[in-house]
Protein backbone atom coordinates (compact mmCIF):
# COMPACT_ATOMS: atom_id res chain seq x y z
CA UNK A 1 0.00 0.00 0.00
CA UNK A 2 1.21 3.67 -1.30
CA UNK A 3 -0.37 6.78 0.37
CA UNK A 4 -0.62 10.01 -0.60
CA UNK A 5 2.16 12.58 0.76
CA UNK A 6 1.98 15.63 0.61
CA UNK A 7 5.60 17.79 0.34
CA UNK A 8 8.15 17.27 -2.39
CA UNK A 9 6.74 19.16 -4.91
CA UNK A 10 9.12 21.46 -5.20
CA UNK A 11 11.86 19.26 -4.89
CA UNK A 12 10.07 16.85 -7.68
CA UNK A 13 10.22 20.42 -9.82
CA UNK A 14 14.28 20.44 -9.39
CA UNK A 15 14.42 17.23 -10.20
CA UNK A 16 12.76 17.31 -13.57
CA UNK A 17 14.85 20.62 -14.41
CA UNK A 18 18.00 18.58 -13.23
CA UNK A 19 16.96 15.37 -15.44
CA UNK A 20 16.59 17.81 -18.26
CA UNK A 21 20.04 19.52 -17.91
CA UNK A 22 21.57 15.92 -17.51
CA UNK A 23 19.53 14.80 -20.65
CA UNK A 24 20.86 17.66 -22.37
CA UNK A 25 24.43 17.28 -21.64
CA UNK A 26 27.61 19.85 -22.18
CA UNK A 27 25.87 22.97 -23.47
CA UNK A 28 28.49 23.70 -25.60
CA UNK A 29 27.91 20.31 -27.84
CA UNK A 30 25.53 19.95 -30.30
CA UNK A 31 21.39 18.38 -29.40
CA UNK A 32 20.99 15.05 -30.65
CA UNK A 33 18.10 15.52 -33.86
CA UNK A 34 15.90 13.11 -33.91
CA UNK A 35 17.01 12.18 -37.64
CA UNK A 36 19.74 11.44 -36.23
CA UNK A 37 18.25 8.80 -33.93
CA UNK A 38 16.14 7.45 -36.46
CA UNK A 39 18.84 7.31 -39.00
CA UNK A 40 22.05 6.60 -37.29
CA UNK A 41 20.89 4.68 -33.91
CA UNK A 42 18.33 2.88 -36.22
CA UNK A 43 18.54 -0.61 -34.30
CA UNK A 44 17.80 1.38 -30.84
CA UNK A 45 15.00 2.64 -32.89
CA UNK A 46 13.64 -0.75 -34.23
CA UNK A 47 13.95 -2.09 -30.55
CA UNK A 48 12.05 0.11 -28.92
CA UNK A 49 9.10 0.06 -31.70
CA UNK A 50 9.36 -3.75 -30.97
CA UNK A 51 9.10 -3.64 -26.96
CA UNK A 52 6.62 -0.61 -27.25
CA UNK A 53 4.70 -2.87 -29.73
CA UNK A 54 4.15 0.43 -31.89
CA UNK A 55 5.43 1.30 -35.09
CA UNK A 56 6.91 4.76 -35.54
CA UNK A 57 10.05 5.85 -36.01
CA UNK A 58 10.07 9.26 -35.31
CA UNK A 59 8.00 8.72 -32.28
CA UNK A 60 10.22 6.08 -31.00
CA UNK A 61 13.50 8.30 -31.89
CA UNK A 62 11.76 11.22 -29.84
CA UNK A 63 11.05 8.69 -26.89
CA UNK A 64 14.95 7.52 -26.97
CA UNK A 65 16.17 11.48 -26.78
CA UNK A 66 13.54 12.08 -23.62
CA UNK A 67 15.13 8.71 -22.08
CA UNK A 68 18.41 9.43 -22.54
CA UNK A 69 18.76 6.30 -24.10
CA UNK A 70 17.37 4.26 -21.76
CA UNK A 71 15.65 2.12 -24.33
CA UNK A 72 13.25 0.27 -21.81
CA UNK A 73 12.61 3.82 -20.08
CA UNK A 74 12.02 4.98 -23.99
CA UNK A 75 9.56 1.59 -24.74
CA UNK A 76 7.42 2.94 -21.27
CA UNK A 77 6.96 6.18 -23.04
CA UNK A 78 5.90 4.97 -26.31
CA UNK A 79 3.59 2.17 -24.25
CA UNK A 80 1.80 5.16 -22.24
CA UNK A 81 1.06 7.00 -25.88
CA UNK A 82 0.00 4.43 -27.30
CA UNK A 83 -2.97 4.36 -24.74
CA UNK A 84 -3.92 7.98 -26.14
CA UNK A 85 -4.63 6.71 -29.67
CA UNK A 86 -7.87 5.28 -31.04
CA UNK A 87 -7.77 1.97 -32.89
CA UNK A 88 -8.63 1.61 -36.72
CA UNK A 89 -9.07 -1.86 -37.16
CA UNK A 90 -6.64 -4.61 -37.64
CA UNK A 91 -4.56 -5.19 -40.68
CA UNK A 92 -5.13 -8.06 -42.99
CA UNK A 93 -1.88 -10.64 -41.97
CA UNK A 94 1.56 -9.62 -43.53
CA UNK A 95 2.21 -11.93 -46.66
CA UNK A 96 5.95 -12.36 -45.61
CA UNK A 97 6.84 -14.36 -48.28
CA UNK A 98 6.30 -11.71 -50.87
CA UNK A 99 8.50 -9.27 -48.35
CA UNK A 100 11.36 -6.98 -50.22
CA UNK A 101 14.22 -8.81 -49.11
CA UNK A 102 17.42 -6.89 -47.87
CA UNK A 103 18.61 -9.72 -46.22
CA UNK A 104 17.77 -13.74 -46.29
CA UNK A 105 19.74 -16.25 -44.64
CA UNK A 106 19.13 -19.76 -44.27
CA UNK A 107 21.43 -22.33 -42.08
CA UNK A 108 19.96 -25.66 -43.68
CA UNK A 109 20.33 -25.10 -47.45
CA UNK A 110 22.94 -23.90 -48.84
CA UNK A 111 21.29 -23.16 -52.66
CA UNK A 112 17.82 -22.29 -52.22
CA UNK A 113 15.62 -20.60 -54.43
CA UNK A 114 16.58 -16.81 -54.41
CA UNK A 115 19.80 -17.47 -52.95
CA UNK A 116 21.33 -16.64 -49.77
CA UNK A 117 21.88 -12.76 -49.32
CA UNK A 118 23.61 -11.35 -46.13
CA UNK A 119 22.23 -7.86 -46.06
CA UNK A 120 23.80 -5.21 -43.52
CA UNK A 121 24.70 -7.44 -40.54
CA UNK A 122 27.18 -7.76 -38.08
CA UNK A 123 27.54 -11.66 -38.26
CA UNK A 124 30.92 -11.18 -40.47
CA UNK A 125 32.33 -8.13 -38.67
CA UNK A 126 35.44 -8.54 -36.54
CA UNK A 127 34.06 -7.11 -33.75
CA UNK A 128 37.16 -4.55 -33.31
CA UNK A 129 36.58 -1.03 -32.29
CA UNK A 130 36.71 0.94 -35.54
CA UNK A 131 38.50 3.80 -34.78
CA UNK A 132 38.01 5.47 -38.24
CA UNK A 133 34.70 6.11 -36.81
CA UNK A 134 35.70 8.50 -33.75
CA UNK A 135 36.27 10.85 -35.87
CA UNK A 136 32.77 11.14 -37.54
CA UNK A 137 32.89 7.97 -40.34
CA UNK A 138 31.29 9.58 -43.82
CA UNK A 139 31.06 6.03 -46.09
CA UNK A 140 30.87 5.56 -49.32
CA UNK A 141 27.80 3.80 -50.92
CA UNK A 142 27.20 -0.11 -50.87
CA UNK A 143 27.83 -1.21 -54.16
CA UNK A 144 24.73 -2.02 -56.09
CA UNK A 145 24.52 -5.30 -58.48
CA UNK A 146 23.13 -5.23 -61.73
CA UNK A 147 20.31 -6.96 -60.80
CA UNK A 148 17.82 -6.65 -58.07
CA UNK A 149 17.21 -9.86 -56.20
CA UNK A 150 14.41 -12.78 -57.59
CA UNK A 151 11.29 -11.87 -56.75
CA UNK A 152 10.28 -15.41 -55.66
CA UNK A 153 11.80 -15.85 -52.04
CA UNK A 154 9.94 -18.96 -50.98
CA UNK A 155 10.44 -19.66 -46.93
CA UNK A 156 12.75 -22.48 -46.04
CA UNK A 157 9.93 -24.64 -44.33
CA UNK A 158 7.73 -24.67 -47.62
CA UNK A 159 10.76 -26.53 -49.56
CA UNK A 160 10.38 -29.11 -46.35
CA UNK A 161 6.75 -28.86 -46.58
CA UNK A 162 6.40 -30.19 -49.66
CA UNK A 163 8.12 -33.23 -48.88
CA UNK A 164 6.04 -33.86 -46.09
CA UNK A 165 8.84 -33.60 -43.87
CA UNK A 166 7.52 -30.47 -41.58
CA UNK A 167 4.53 -30.30 -39.67
CA UNK A 168 2.14 -27.98 -41.06
CA UNK A 169 0.70 -25.06 -39.82
CA UNK A 170 -3.32 -25.14 -38.66
CA UNK A 171 -4.94 -23.61 -41.13
CA UNK A 172 -6.41 -20.23 -40.74
CA UNK A 173 -9.82 -20.92 -39.45
CA UNK A 174 -10.76 -17.21 -39.88
CA UNK A 175 -10.87 -17.20 -35.48
CA UNK A 176 -9.98 -13.63 -34.24
CA UNK A 177 -6.97 -13.94 -32.49
CA UNK A 178 -6.22 -13.23 -28.63
CA UNK A 179 -5.72 -9.74 -28.13
CA UNK A 180 -3.53 -9.45 -24.82
CA UNK A 181 -3.86 -5.86 -24.95
CA UNK A 182 -7.85 -6.39 -24.24
CA UNK A 183 -8.10 -10.05 -23.66
CA UNK A 184 -7.31 -11.00 -19.65
CA UNK A 185 -4.67 -13.87 -19.19
CA UNK A 186 -5.79 -17.33 -19.52
CA UNK A 187 -3.35 -20.37 -19.38
CA UNK A 188 -2.69 -22.25 -21.17
CA UNK A 189 -2.47 -19.81 -23.60
CA UNK A 190 -3.21 -19.52 -27.15
CA UNK A 191 -0.46 -19.50 -29.59
CA UNK A 192 -1.48 -16.03 -30.78
CA UNK A 193 -1.44 -14.96 -27.47
CA UNK A 194 2.03 -16.27 -27.01
CA UNK A 195 3.22 -14.95 -30.10
CA UNK A 196 2.14 -11.26 -29.25
CA UNK A 197 3.67 -11.54 -25.77
CA UNK A 198 6.87 -12.42 -27.47
CA UNK A 199 6.86 -9.76 -29.98
CA UNK A 200 6.72 -7.37 -27.61
CA UNK A 201 9.11 -9.32 -24.88
CA UNK A 202 11.72 -7.87 -23.25
CA UNK A 203 14.53 -8.50 -25.47
CA UNK A 204 17.14 -9.64 -23.09
CA UNK A 205 14.49 -12.16 -21.52
CA UNK A 206 13.36 -13.50 -24.52
CA UNK A 207 16.85 -14.47 -25.83
CA UNK A 208 17.37 -15.94 -22.26
CA UNK A 209 14.65 -18.04 -22.38
CA UNK A 210 15.55 -19.24 -26.15
CA UNK A 211 19.26 -19.65 -25.20
CA UNK A 212 18.34 -22.09 -21.70
CA UNK A 213 16.72 -24.25 -24.47
CA UNK A 214 19.52 -25.18 -26.30
CA UNK A 215 21.47 -25.21 -22.70
CA UNK A 216 19.18 -28.62 -21.78
CA UNK A 217 16.42 -26.95 -20.53
CA UNK A 218 13.67 -27.07 -23.16
CA UNK A 219 15.64 -29.91 -25.29
CA UNK A 220 15.21 -28.22 -28.88
CA UNK A 221 17.80 -28.99 -31.24
CA UNK A 222 17.23 -26.31 -33.56
CA UNK A 223 18.68 -24.92 -36.80
CA UNK A 224 18.15 -21.84 -38.16
CA UNK A 225 15.91 -22.87 -41.36
CA UNK A 226 15.61 -19.21 -42.52
CA UNK A 227 16.09 -15.26 -40.97
CA UNK A 228 14.26 -12.62 -43.50
CA UNK A 229 14.82 -9.38 -43.52
CA UNK A 230 12.87 -6.73 -45.17
CA UNK A 231 10.02 -4.51 -45.94
CA UNK A 232 6.25 -5.62 -46.31
CA UNK A 233 2.90 -4.18 -47.21
CA UNK A 234 0.41 -3.63 -44.45
CA UNK A 235 -3.01 -3.52 -45.64
CA UNK A 236 -6.47 -2.50 -44.07
CA UNK A 237 -9.99 -3.37 -44.76
CA UNK A 238 -11.72 0.45 -43.84
CA UNK A 239 -15.46 -0.62 -42.73
CA UNK A 240 -16.42 2.32 -44.59
CA UNK A 241 -14.54 1.04 -48.29
CA UNK A 242 -14.84 -2.91 -47.76
CA UNK A 243 -11.83 -3.42 -49.76
CA UNK A 244 -8.02 -3.63 -48.61
CA UNK A 245 -5.89 -0.68 -49.48
CA UNK A 246 -1.81 -0.48 -48.92
CA UNK A 247 -1.13 1.70 -45.82
CA UNK A 248 2.58 1.62 -46.74
CA UNK A 249 5.37 -0.47 -45.75
CA UNK A 250 6.74 -1.96 -42.48
CA UNK A 251 10.71 -3.09 -41.96
CA UNK A 252 10.01 -6.40 -39.88
CA UNK A 253 12.54 -9.22 -38.87
CA UNK A 254 11.46 -13.09 -39.31
CA UNK A 255 12.70 -16.38 -38.37
CA UNK A 256 11.70 -19.61 -38.51
CA UNK A 257 14.04 -22.48 -36.33
CA UNK A 258 13.59 -26.40 -37.86
CA UNK A 259 13.45 -28.41 -34.83
CA UNK A 260 13.28 -32.16 -34.55
CA UNK A 261 9.98 -33.95 -33.68
CA UNK A 262 10.03 -37.31 -32.63
CA UNK A 263 6.49 -37.86 -33.92
CA UNK A 264 3.16 -39.23 -31.49
CA UNK A 265 1.28 -42.30 -32.43
CA UNK A 266 -1.21 -39.89 -34.70
CA UNK A 267 1.97 -38.38 -35.98
CA UNK A 268 5.22 -39.38 -38.06
CA UNK A 269 8.00 -38.18 -37.18
CA UNK A 270 8.47 -34.88 -38.89
CA UNK A 271 10.36 -31.51 -38.30
CA UNK A 272 7.96 -29.20 -36.53
CA UNK A 273 9.16 -24.71 -36.55
CA UNK A 274 9.33 -22.23 -34.21
CA UNK A 275 8.55 -18.76 -35.27
CA UNK A 276 9.62 -15.50 -34.70
CA UNK A 277 8.35 -11.85 -36.28
CA UNK A 278 9.63 -8.87 -34.93
CA UNK A 279 8.86 -5.14 -36.06
CA UNK A 280 12.09 -3.88 -37.19
CA UNK A 281 15.65 -5.61 -37.79
CA UNK A 282 15.82 -7.76 -34.48
CA UNK A 283 17.51 -10.99 -35.57
CA UNK A 284 18.65 -11.83 -31.88
CA UNK A 285 15.38 -11.11 -30.81
CA UNK A 286 13.42 -13.17 -33.88
CA UNK A 287 15.33 -15.79 -32.87
CA UNK A 288 14.92 -15.85 -29.36
CA UNK A 289 10.94 -15.96 -29.85
CA UNK A 290 11.49 -18.59 -32.32
CA UNK A 291 13.05 -20.70 -29.74
CA UNK A 292 10.58 -19.83 -26.94
CA UNK A 293 7.52 -19.96 -29.05
CA UNK A 294 8.34 -23.84 -30.10
CA UNK A 295 9.51 -24.56 -26.57
CA UNK A 296 5.53 -23.12 -25.58
CA UNK A 297 4.17 -25.84 -28.26
CA UNK A 298 5.70 -28.81 -26.00
CA UNK A 299 2.12 -29.55 -24.50
CA UNK A 300 0.76 -29.75 -27.55
CA UNK A 301 2.98 -32.08 -28.92
CA UNK A 302 2.71 -34.45 -26.53
CA UNK A 303 6.14 -33.53 -25.13
CA UNK A 304 6.93 -33.27 -21.41
CA UNK A 305 6.89 -29.66 -20.05
CA UNK A 306 8.99 -29.44 -17.45
CA UNK A 307 11.55 -26.48 -17.87
CA UNK A 308 10.89 -22.56 -17.30
CA UNK A 309 10.62 -21.74 -21.42
CA UNK A 310 8.02 -24.25 -21.58
CA UNK A 311 5.91 -22.92 -19.02
CA UNK A 312 3.12 -20.83 -20.66
CA UNK A 313 2.72 -18.80 -17.34
CA UNK A 314 6.27 -18.60 -16.97
CA UNK A 315 7.08 -16.58 -19.89
CA UNK A 316 4.10 -15.03 -20.85
CA UNK A 317 3.79 -13.43 -17.18
CA UNK A 318 7.88 -12.35 -16.55
CA UNK A 319 8.53 -11.26 -20.81
CA UNK A 320 7.28 -7.65 -20.57
CA UNK A 321 9.81 -5.23 -19.47
CA UNK A 322 7.16 -2.39 -19.01
CA UNK A 323 5.28 -4.63 -16.60
CA UNK A 324 8.36 -5.96 -14.42
CA UNK A 325 9.94 -2.52 -14.75
CA UNK A 326 7.32 -1.06 -12.59
CA UNK A 327 6.52 -3.60 -10.48
CA UNK A 328 10.01 -4.28 -9.35
CA UNK A 329 10.73 -0.23 -9.41
CA UNK A 330 7.37 1.01 -7.83
CA UNK A 331 9.65 -0.53 -4.27
CA UNK A 332 10.91 3.00 -4.87
CA UNK A 333 7.91 4.78 -3.89
CA UNK A 334 7.21 5.54 -0.55
CA UNK A 335 5.85 2.59 1.70
CA UNK A 336 6.30 4.36 5.28
CA UNK A 337 2.66 3.15 6.24
CA UNK A 338 3.47 -0.57 5.12
CA UNK A 339 7.16 -0.28 6.48
CA UNK A 340 5.07 1.46 9.70
CA UNK A 341 3.32 -1.66 10.08
CA UNK A 342 6.42 -4.00 9.56
CA UNK A 343 8.89 -2.32 12.15
CA UNK A 344 5.84 -2.78 14.92
CA UNK A 345 5.02 -6.48 14.08
CA UNK A 346 9.10 -7.28 14.20
CA UNK A 347 9.28 -5.24 17.50
CA UNK A 348 6.11 -7.02 18.99
CA UNK A 349 7.27 -10.90 17.82
CA UNK A 350 11.00 -9.72 19.69
CA UNK A 351 9.48 -8.77 22.33
CA UNK A 352 7.25 -11.82 22.36
CA UNK A 353 10.73 -13.93 21.91
CA UNK A 354 12.53 -11.82 24.64
CA UNK A 355 9.65 -13.02 26.97
CA UNK A 356 10.06 -16.47 26.04
CA UNK A 357 14.02 -16.22 26.54
CA UNK A 358 13.51 -14.83 30.48
CA UNK A 359 10.85 -17.56 30.84
CA UNK A 360 13.42 -20.06 30.08
CA UNK A 361 16.18 -18.76 31.91
CA UNK A 362 13.62 -18.58 34.79
CA UNK A 363 13.05 -22.28 35.06
CA UNK A 364 16.27 -23.03 34.37
CA UNK A 365 17.75 -21.12 37.36
CA UNK A 366 15.04 -22.80 39.62
CA UNK B 1 -4.10 4.48 -53.24
CA UNK B 2 -0.92 2.18 -52.88
CA UNK B 3 1.22 5.38 -54.82
CA UNK B 4 -0.56 8.27 -52.68
CA UNK B 5 0.51 6.29 -49.73
CA UNK B 6 3.36 5.73 -49.78
CA UNK B 7 4.69 9.33 -51.66
CA UNK B 8 6.30 11.96 -49.87
CA UNK B 9 4.44 15.38 -48.78
CA UNK B 10 6.32 17.37 -51.78
CA UNK B 11 5.11 14.98 -54.28
CA UNK B 12 1.40 15.20 -53.34
CA UNK B 13 1.79 19.08 -53.54
CA UNK B 14 2.81 19.33 -56.21
CA UNK B 15 0.33 17.07 -57.90
CA UNK B 16 -2.32 19.19 -56.03
CA UNK B 17 -0.58 22.24 -57.39
CA UNK B 18 -0.48 21.13 -60.97
CA UNK B 19 -4.35 20.29 -60.91
CA UNK B 20 -6.80 23.30 -62.67
CA UNK B 21 -9.45 24.42 -61.90
CA UNK B 22 -7.62 23.62 -58.41
CA UNK B 23 -10.34 22.13 -56.62
CA UNK B 24 -12.41 22.96 -53.71
CA UNK B 25 -12.81 20.70 -50.85
CA UNK B 26 -14.60 20.23 -47.65
CA UNK B 27 -13.40 17.49 -45.45
CA UNK B 28 -15.73 14.83 -43.26
CA UNK B 29 -13.35 13.30 -41.44
CA UNK B 30 -10.09 14.08 -39.69
CA UNK B 31 -7.44 14.47 -40.42
CA UNK B 32 -7.11 11.74 -37.69
CA UNK B 33 -3.93 9.76 -36.11
CA UNK B 34 -4.81 6.86 -34.42
CA UNK B 35 -3.30 2.92 -35.01
CA UNK B 36 -3.82 0.24 -36.92
CA UNK B 37 -3.10 -3.69 -35.22
CA UNK B 38 -0.82 -5.08 -37.45
CA UNK B 39 -0.80 -8.86 -37.88
CA UNK B 40 1.17 -11.72 -38.86
CA UNK B 41 0.70 -14.99 -39.73
CA UNK B 42 1.75 -18.06 -37.38
CA UNK B 43 5.15 -19.52 -38.94
CA UNK B 44 3.99 -17.55 -41.99
CA UNK B 45 1.09 -19.29 -43.41
CA UNK B 46 -0.69 -20.19 -40.83
CA UNK B 47 -3.21 -18.46 -38.14
CA UNK B 48 -3.45 -15.10 -37.68
CA UNK B 49 -1.73 -13.43 -34.63
CA UNK B 50 -1.52 -9.66 -33.43
CA UNK B 51 2.12 -8.56 -33.76
CA UNK B 52 1.61 -5.23 -32.89
CA UNK B 53 -0.12 -1.39 -33.80
CA UNK B 54 1.68 1.12 -35.70
CA UNK B 55 0.35 4.84 -36.07
CA UNK B 56 -1.75 5.50 -39.28
CA UNK B 57 -3.84 8.57 -40.14
CA UNK B 58 -6.87 8.70 -42.14
CA UNK B 59 -9.04 11.53 -43.89
CA UNK B 60 -12.02 11.84 -46.12
CA UNK B 61 -12.96 14.37 -48.06
CA UNK B 62 -15.87 15.11 -50.56
CA UNK B 63 -14.45 17.45 -53.73
CA UNK B 64 -17.26 20.36 -54.73
CA UNK B 65 -18.77 17.95 -57.69
CA UNK B 66 -19.83 15.10 -54.47
CA UNK B 67 -16.83 12.98 -55.17
CA UNK B 68 -15.42 11.32 -51.66
CA UNK B 69 -12.28 10.52 -51.26
CA UNK B 70 -10.51 8.37 -48.38
CA UNK B 71 -7.11 8.46 -47.44
CA UNK B 72 -5.19 6.08 -44.92
CA UNK B 73 -1.98 6.25 -44.54
CA UNK B 74 1.13 5.58 -42.11
CA UNK B 75 2.27 7.28 -39.77
CA UNK B 76 1.09 10.82 -38.43
CA UNK B 77 1.28 13.03 -41.21
CA UNK B 78 -2.03 14.88 -41.40
CA UNK B 79 -1.14 16.85 -44.39
CA UNK B 80 0.02 14.26 -46.56
CA UNK B 81 -3.50 12.15 -45.85
CA UNK B 82 -5.50 15.39 -46.42
CA UNK B 83 -3.72 15.71 -49.80
CA UNK B 84 -4.05 11.93 -50.26
CA UNK B 85 -7.66 11.95 -50.15
CA UNK B 86 -8.09 15.05 -51.99
CA UNK B 87 -6.31 13.31 -54.58
CA UNK B 88 -7.70 10.05 -54.17
CA UNK B 89 -10.98 11.50 -54.87
CA UNK B 90 -10.00 13.81 -57.62
CA UNK B 91 -8.54 10.47 -59.65
CA UNK B 92 -12.15 8.96 -59.30
CA UNK B 93 -13.62 8.73 -62.98
CA UNK B 94 -11.66 10.38 -65.61
CA UNK B 95 -8.16 11.06 -64.20
CA UNK B 96 -6.82 14.62 -65.03
CA UNK B 97 -4.01 14.39 -67.29
CA UNK B 98 -1.64 16.25 -64.84
CA UNK B 99 -2.34 13.81 -61.91
CA UNK B 100 -2.07 10.66 -64.08
CA UNK B 101 1.21 12.30 -64.99
CA UNK B 102 2.14 13.04 -61.18
CA UNK B 103 1.03 9.87 -60.18
CA UNK B 104 3.02 7.84 -62.77
CA UNK B 105 6.12 9.92 -61.79
CA UNK B 106 5.16 8.84 -58.16
CA UNK B 107 4.83 4.84 -59.19
CA UNK B 108 8.17 5.54 -60.98
CA UNK B 109 10.08 7.17 -58.32
CA UNK B 110 8.87 4.25 -55.92
CA UNK B 111 9.96 1.80 -58.11
CA UNK B 112 13.18 2.52 -58.54
CA UNK B 113 13.71 2.89 -54.55
CA UNK B 114 12.46 -0.40 -54.77
CA UNK B 115 14.74 -1.43 -57.45
CA UNK B 116 17.76 0.18 -55.65
CA UNK B 117 17.49 -1.39 -52.35
CA UNK B 118 16.96 -4.85 -53.80
CA UNK B 119 20.22 -4.59 -55.93
CA UNK B 120 21.93 -2.89 -53.02
CA UNK B 121 20.93 -6.58 -51.08
CA UNK B 122 21.94 -8.60 -54.29
CA UNK B 123 24.99 -7.28 -54.44
CA UNK B 124 25.27 -9.20 -50.80
CA UNK B 125 24.09 -12.72 -52.59
CA UNK B 126 26.59 -15.58 -52.03
CA UNK B 127 28.22 -17.35 -54.16
CA UNK B 128 29.68 -20.56 -53.65
CA UNK B 129 31.84 -22.05 -55.06
CA UNK B 130 33.50 -25.19 -54.37
CA UNK B 131 37.19 -25.48 -53.15
CA UNK B 132 39.13 -28.93 -54.18
CA UNK B 133 40.24 -31.03 -51.06
CA UNK B 134 44.03 -32.23 -52.18
CA UNK B 135 45.28 -35.55 -50.84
Amino acid sequence: MYVAVKGGEKAIENSHAFLAEVRRGPADVPALALEQIEGQLGLAVDRVMAEASLYDRRLAALAIRQAQGDLVEAAFLLRAYRTTLPRFGASLPLDTAVMAVERRVSATYKDLPGGQVLGPTYDYTHRLLDFSLEAGGETAAAPRAEAPLDAAMPHVSSLLAGEGLMRPEAPDDGREPVDITRDPPRFPADRSARLQALARGDEGFVLAMGYSTQRGYGGAHPFAGEIRYGAVTVELVPEELGFPIELGEIMVTECEMVNQFKGSRTEKPQFTRGYGLVFGHGERKAMGMALVDRALMAAELGEEAVHPAQDHEFVLSHCDNVESSGFVQHLKLPHYVDFQSELELIRRLRAEAEERLAETRREAAE
Amino acid sequence: MAVLARAPEAALEAALAALSPAPAWQVLRGPETGMVMVRGRMGGSGRAFNLGEMTVTRCAVRLGDGRIGHAYIAGRDGRRAELAAVLEATAQGAVPPSLAQALASMRAAQEAERDDRSRRAAATRVEFYGMVRMG
